[in-house]
């Protein structure tokens, strides 16, 4: 990379070629207060004009976050144009929001607070009436309020960049323009999967999770059985909602929080994993076998369910009919465990912890229902998560390490900690899988061929003792697309396919914490490009660690075929941890 | 099909002789051409038409007379316009009921009919020839070339008054020397902000491209303005042969016109031209015998004033919401789908054919230093003469209004003139005598803008004027960016509460405020000019805020919540008209008989006065007034 | 879906691929479906989609952002009642009731027949002929209630016969 010669007010500095203002004043120790800006440009670029800065000979002043770099360029940030500049332009944005930010759940993590405070906003400042507000709460997933929405046009990138589907939109123009799904519909209403990579990137309160604590403080309140479970992707980031460095897993005191809010039981969700493997390996197994429908694919992830209901009705066989795993866990506890312990189903509250939003709606799902009992009552995200913490008044960091209840589902394997990559559900299905063809296991335990933490396409064929599994791994929908119109066009040369609704897999999910730098300041400045990485080897970690590693090998999975299922895909299997999709209309008659 | 220059020329040395025949009278017949502009066309220009056509069958007098519509006259408060050849009278105001006459006392009788010559104002003196009124004589066509003349719809006629001509003298010269032509014309853009034509150009030739692209931006959307309107519906030719040159210079093989969809008659003829020109092989490949290949490509806005704006106008092309995209990278080095792109105005493109073909120095010896050739005005508002005028740059605003334009109706006092739309401002007074020019402009607090021209009387209530134009600015900003899309709802709220008496004297500094904030933090020019008429009406016309704001008063008594109308009680005959036509039943008869009248005086309730103003209009006693 | 006729859906995707040659069509797919319907309603823009590969919400943005393109059908005649003070004052409210009655629809809204549209203006600036409506930019004057049927009729009549209706 070229360096060129630059300098912020009045001193030189060396930057590379290339990148923005507000990116080379970063890298030589300034940071420009910026609003809309994101990702390199995923966003309505340069519509905010928060981050405005003076340039020597530039026709008045620029906005950093588009603005080139060039030789010899003098930059002013400090100047008092500058600053009054930045500071009406927040003033502007805030005389158009609605500014009841104690009640508003981004209170704490709202970056047009952080501006408003750094630009130092006035009161009332150019006072008049806002822009007509929409809300949107019908989708069990996604809460969408246009009156916190400033028009970043993040969400909008990110939809489209990540899922190619585009669901948000802008509509109208001038001062009655405002973010939503065509015809201002619900996310309920359209093609939405609910994947939540909207609410991520959203700068303030515009688009959160469909919160559920409230559901889990009733069921405390109506002296239910209430039980916790958590994802293996939450103990990779929860931590980051505590001031650790991304990557950082924090398994021992996320259940020791988890007990201190009060939770009758806390399971990991790895052990509905394991089971998953089983499940899912066996009936990859009966596919290859019985000329079944192939290429088999995933559907642990409930945003990829629901991208393939709405897009590619057709392809619904190639689903595995497995649950996901906390589904699967919670039909557990609803029988097994409830039986063993002689409890009334109906009387267990089963929470679960993710990483996710869509796991919000795939738990409403009618599909998901056993009896007409759900298996799972109430999820809730990472960030929700650590909320709960925060309200409890838990000092996360000095909170001891503490270990997963071991009763009944305490087990679990490194091959269900990645189920929170990508990749991951594949390389667990392998080393199971490889088992069950050979009668022994890998020797050299992971599958290096099906790992990477980025979005994309991934693609290998495993030799299994004579046998050949082609496997491909997606994550998002963009990538999924170009393997599902493979399978459509009849090109597939897959037996098995790993489809993730995130890029990333769930260590990047729509429940996850945010990640901005304003907000981590023990982060470097590229933390938008390795967070993904650094989470991933937090649970790659954990693998190793793991004394057991494969999911076939887990005693307690062992135990509960043995006494309760009989074997995998068996009739009680299918009963409680099978389920069905069906295909749906994107923009459904009102 | 004209295959080489060769042919070029021969086809257009005869098309020259046809078209002279016609206008000398050479063929031995008479001429009537109508004028087909939009205005004349919506007052019945085709009824007319057709009438001289059905009466010309009857008499049986085809042989000596022929008609034809051709573009606009320009004189728009005039029209609809007949003009006849050779002898170039005339007739004005003319409708289908005139007919008749025309054909029986002139064509056929020789006898010109008076009554519908055109009267000047100041001499009462009728004028049978278009050169000798006022309004043309001034006037300098050089984007205009053509129009009011030549059948739009007829390439030869165009061909016959010198249309590729300039092409093919560019055709015989380097890239770069095209170039080198055109910045020594000194062309600055027609649009707005008057960025030297040759410079964009020189860019674009710079950046090593396969795929390039001329955009010619024809999407105007100033309220008043219609000279793009106008070149496009009188010379369709001229921009063509501009857009060509353009893409030879700087290596382009694709031109795109985004017009207004609002522009039917524009487009129609727009696309007959690039027809007609392909079908003739003078678009396409290899063009008269060259290595240069030029396609036309037709797009249509639809109804978005801020794609006027060069990048939201490629994102429109490029189908999506027109909101303007930051720059740096200009469109000459990325622009449309990516490749080095000039954007230049119908106007500027007109008058490229002008430059390559009477060279760069007939262009420059017009006008003044910086600011060379002509400039279309489309002159509107309080003014007798409405219309389109082109003017040499660094004539005065005087001229414009007062020679060219007639003065103001009704013996009314100017008060200021608004030059650049809603992006411009209004100039009073004191700067009449300002030679019209880009940078002069600027400095006296408006801009050139695309050539609106909007002169206001004193019966103008400049508040009211700022607030219309921000009306109109808040209705098209784009919404991308926070400044304009939230700063000019601010200040439209805060004008909104002066007009309406509702204003306090901390309004008018956050009014000021915000022109700053909305002028230094917006996206595009759209946003960065939006609070140029707050701007120069709060230097100008300050006064007149404060008395909307402390007096409660509009001194023009235009807004309606700070004026009142009131009978003059002696003056009053108890006629009753006023109170007929009273759509509120506000006013009533009172017991006063003024001395000398029969009938008592009637008087207005202002508490019920809807304000309509019919009584006023109403009362033949002028008893009535607005305070 | 399911609201378009199967030629409607046909039409649409005949003018979908008039412009297979073209970049970026989806201006000009916008701008005949617009001149040949009146309107671009969601469905519409569905098909669209599939077309181009834009998403429903691009296009929904695109249709929202330019005026000339609508989202609901307008009648091939448009009766734009002034709701002025002048006019509200002279009645107008009666008038636009009165139409409102006989149409069976209300403001902003068009008949089944898609012959009228009904709309309320702000002050059109014809104060003196107080009420005033306009249909498809003819101006009536000094309208009351009891001539609307008149002029409802004479619409329906020249609808039938091609004609002028013939005056009572």
């Amino acid at each position: 990379m070229n360096k060129i010669n630059i300098k912020i007010e009045g001193i030189s500095y060396q930057v590379d070629e290339n990148l923005t203002i507000l990116e080379a004043a970063k890298a030589c120790g300034y940071e420009i207060p910026s609003l809309c800006a994101f990702n390199h440009g995923e966003c309505n670029q340069g519509s905010c004009r928060v981050c405005l800065v003076e340039v020597e000979g530039a026709r008045g002043l620029v906005a950093s976050c588009v603005y080139p770099v060039s030789e010899g360029m003098s930059i002013k940030i400090s100047s008092a144009k500058a600053v009054t500049a930045r500071r009406e332009s927040v003033e502007l944005l805030l005389s158009n929001h609605n500014k009841n930010c104690q009640q508003c759940d981004k209170n704490g993590q709202c970056e047009l607070l952080h501006v408003a405070n750094i630009t130092g906003a006035r009161d009332d400042a150019f006072a008049g009436v806002l822009t007509e507000t929409h809300i949107d709460r019908l989708a069990p997933g996604l809460v969408r309020d246009t009156s916190k929405c400033i028009l970043c046009g993040r969400c909008i990138a990110r939809c489209e960049n990540a899922q190619g589907i585009g669901i948000l939109g802008y509509e109208n123009r001038g001062f009655n323009t405002f973010v939503a799904p065509a015809e201002d519909r619900s996310f309920a209403d359209s093609p939405c999967i609910q994947c939540g990579q909207c609410v991520n990137v959203c700068p303030t309160g515009a688009l959160m999770e469909h919160s559920e604590i409230d559901k889990v403080d009733a069921a405390f309140k109506a002296g239910k059985h209430v039980i916790v479970q958590a994802a293996p992707a939450v103990r990779a980031a929860l931590g980051e909602e505590f001031d650790y460095p991304i990557g950082t897993p924090v398994t021992g005191k996320m259940i020791a929080a988890l007990r201190r809010l009060g939770f009758e039981r806390v399971y990991d969700v790895n052990f509905g994993a394991d089971l998953t493997i089983m499940e899912e390996g066996t009936e990859l197994l009966g596919r290859l076998k019985n000329n079944g429908v192939l290429p088999m694919i995933t559907s642990c992830s409930p945003g990829w369910v629901n991208y393939a209901e709405y897009n590619y009705g057709d392809l619904l066989p190639h689903l595995s009919s497995c649950k996901s795993p906390h589904q699967m866990q919670g039909a557990i506890i609803k029988s097994y465990w409830a039986e063993q312990h002689g409890i009334n189903p109906e009387d267990i509250f089963v929470v679960s912890v993710m990483p996710c939003v869509a796991k919000k709606f795939e738990k409403e799902r009618e599909q998901q229902k056993v009896n007409g009992i759900p298996d799972v009552d109430a999820v809730i995200t990472t960030r929700e998560l650590a909320r709960m913490i925060r309200r409890a008044g838990i000092m996360f960091n000095r909170l001891p390490d503490e270990e997963w209840d071991q009763d009944i589902m305490g087990d679990y394997t490194g091959a269900a900690v990645i189920f929170g990559v990508t990749g991951g559900v594949m390389e667990a299905a392998l080393r199971t899988v490889y088992h069950a063809l050979t009668g022994k296991e890998k020797e050299e335990i992971v599958f290096t061929e099906v790992r990477g933490h980025e979005a994309g396409i991934r693609e290998a064929s495993i030799d299994i003792d004579g046998t050949v599994v082609n496997v491909a791994i997606a994550s998002g929908m963009r990538s999924a697309k170009v393997l599902l119109d493979q399978i459509k066009e009849g090109t597939s040369k897959y037996h098995f396919i790993e489809i993730m609704g995130c890029p990333g897999g769930c260590i990047n999910g729509g429940g996850q914490p945010y990640v901005r730098s304003c907000f981590l300041p023990n982060e470097s400045d590229d933390i938008m490009d390795t967070y993904k990485e650094k989470r991933a080897k937090a649970l790659y970690s954990e693998d190793e660690r793991q004394v057991i590693r494969q999911s076939h090998n887990n005693p307690q999975i062992k135990e509960l075929y043995d006494k309760f299922l009989g074997e995998p895909n068996s009739h009680k299997a299918h009963e409680l941890l099978h389920t069905s999709y069906a295909a749906r209309e994107g923009f459904n008659e009102l | 099909m004209i295959e080489n220059i060769e042919m070029l020329e021969s086809h257009s040395a005869e098309c020259t002789k046809a078209f002279d025949k016609k206008l000398k009278g050479i063929d031995g017949k008479r001429h009537i051409i109508l004028c087909g502009g939009t205005g004349c066309l919506s007052n019945h220009s085709t009824e007319i038409q057709d009438k001289f056509e059905q009466l010309i069958k009857e008499k049986n007098i085809g042989y000596k007379v022929e008609v034809n519509q051709v573009g606009c006259f320009g004189f728009c408060s005039q029209g609809p316009f007949v003009k006849i050849y050779p002898e170039e009278t005339l007739y004005r105001l003319v409708s289908v009921n005139d007919v008749e006459e025309i054909i029986e006392s002139d064509i056929i009788n020789n006898t010109v009919v008076e009554r519908l010559l055109y009267v000047d104002p100041a001499t009462n003196e009728k004028i049978s020839k278009q050169d000798d009124i006022t309004f043309y004589k001034k006037q300098k066509r050089i984007a205009l070339h053509g129009c009011g003349v030549i059948n739009p719809e007829d390439i030869n006629e165009a061909l016959g008054m010198g249309a590729f001509k300039g092409l093919k003298r560019a055709l015989s010269m380097s890239r770069q020397e095209v170039i080198d032509e055109v910045l020594a014309s000194g062309i600055r853009g027609r649009g707005g902000a008057g960025f030297p034509s040759g410079r964009k150009w020189q860019f674009a030739y710079n950046v090593e491209s396969d795929e390039k692209y001329v955009v010619c931006n024809g999407d105007e959307g100033d309220p008043g303005a219609f000279m793009d309107r106008s070149i496009l519906e009188g010379n369709p030719l001229a921009v063509i042969e501009g857009m060509m040159i353009a893409g030879y210079a700087i290596g382009a093989k694709n031109g795109y016109f985004y017009v207004r969809a609002e522009y039917p008659i524009a487009v129609n003829r727009l696309k007959i031209a690039i027809k007609q020109a392909e079908e003739m092989g003078l678009l396409g490949d290899n063009i008269l015998g060259t290595d240069f290949s030029f396609r036309c490509h037709l797009r249509l806005g639809a109804g978005a004033f801020v794609c006027g704006e060069e990048t939201a106008l490629l994102n429109s092309i490029e189908g999506k919401r027109g909101m303007p995209r930051p720059r740096p990278p200009f469109p000459a080095v990325k622009g449309l789908w990516g490749q080095p792109t000039i954007i230049n105005n119908v106007e500027t493109l007109a008058c490229i054919p002008f430059i390559m073909r009477e060279g760069a120095q007939a262009f420059s010896s017009v006008g003044t230093e910086n600011s060379k050739g002509t400039k279309v005005f489309a002159l509107g508002g309080n003014v007798n003469n409405v219309g389109l005028v082109e003017v040499p740059m660094g004539t005065t605003l005087r001229e414009l209004i007062f020679d060219i334009g007639g003065g103001i109706p009704n013996g009314k006092k100017f008060k200021a003139i608004q030059t650049g739309g809603p992006s411009g401002g209004c100039l009073t007074e004191e700067f009449l005598d300002e030679p019209i020019d880009f940078d002069n402009l600027v400095a006296k607090g408006s801009m050139m803008g695309s050539g609106g021209a909007i002169v206001m009387d004193e019966d103008t209530c400049m508040v009211d004027v700022a607030k219309f134009y921000m009306e109109f600015i808040c209705d098209e900003s784009c919404g991308k960016c926070s400044p304009c899309r939230i700063g000019t709802k601010r200040m439209l709220e805060i004008l909104t509460r002066i007009t309406e008496g509702q204003g306090t004297m901390k309004d008018l500094e956050d009014l000021e405020e915000l022109s700053e904030t909305v002028k230094a933090n917006s996206l595009c020019a759209l946003g960065q000019t939006a609070a140029n008429p707050v701007t120069s009406t709060l230097k100008h016309f300050r006064d007149e805020y404060i008395a909307h704001i402390v007096d409660k008063k509009c001194p023009a008594h235009i807004c309606k919540n700070l004026m009142q109308y009131q009978i003059n009680l002696d003056k009053c005959v108890g006629c009753g008209l006023c109170a007929k036509g009273c759509p509120a039943g506000c006013i009533e008869r009172t017991y006063y008989i003024p001395e000398g009248h029969k009938l008592a005086s009637f008087n207005i309730d202002t508490s019920k006065c809807v304000k309509c103003g019919s009584c006023m209009a109403a009362c033949r006693l002028k008893a009535i007034s607005k305070n | 879906m399911g609201k378009l006729n199967a030629t409607a859906v046909a039409k649409i995707e005949e003018i979908c691929s008039r412009y297979t040659d073209e970049k970026t069509p989806l201006m000009m797919i916008l701008s005949d479906i617009q001149n040949e319907y009146g309107y671009i309603p969601l469905e519409v823009q569905e098909i669209v989609s599939k077309h181009t590969g834009i998403s429903v919400a691009e296009i929904y943005g695109v249709v929202t952002f330019y005026s000339f393109f609508s989202l609901t059908p307008k009648g091939k005649y448009v009766i734009g009642c002034c709701l002025g003070t002048a006019c509200y004052v002279k009645g107008a409210g009666e008038v636009i009731d009165r139409f409102s009655e006989l149409l069976n629809i209300k403001p902003g809204e068009t008949t089944e027949d898609g012959l009228f549209t009904l709309d309320a203006l702000r002050c059109i600036g014809a104060c003196g002929i107080a009420p005033a409506v306009t249909i498809n930019g003819k101006v009536y004057p000094k309208l009351d209630s009891t001539k609307v049927e008149d002029i409802i009729y004479q619409y329906r009549w020249n609808e039938t016969h091609g004609e002028e209706a013939p005056t009572a």
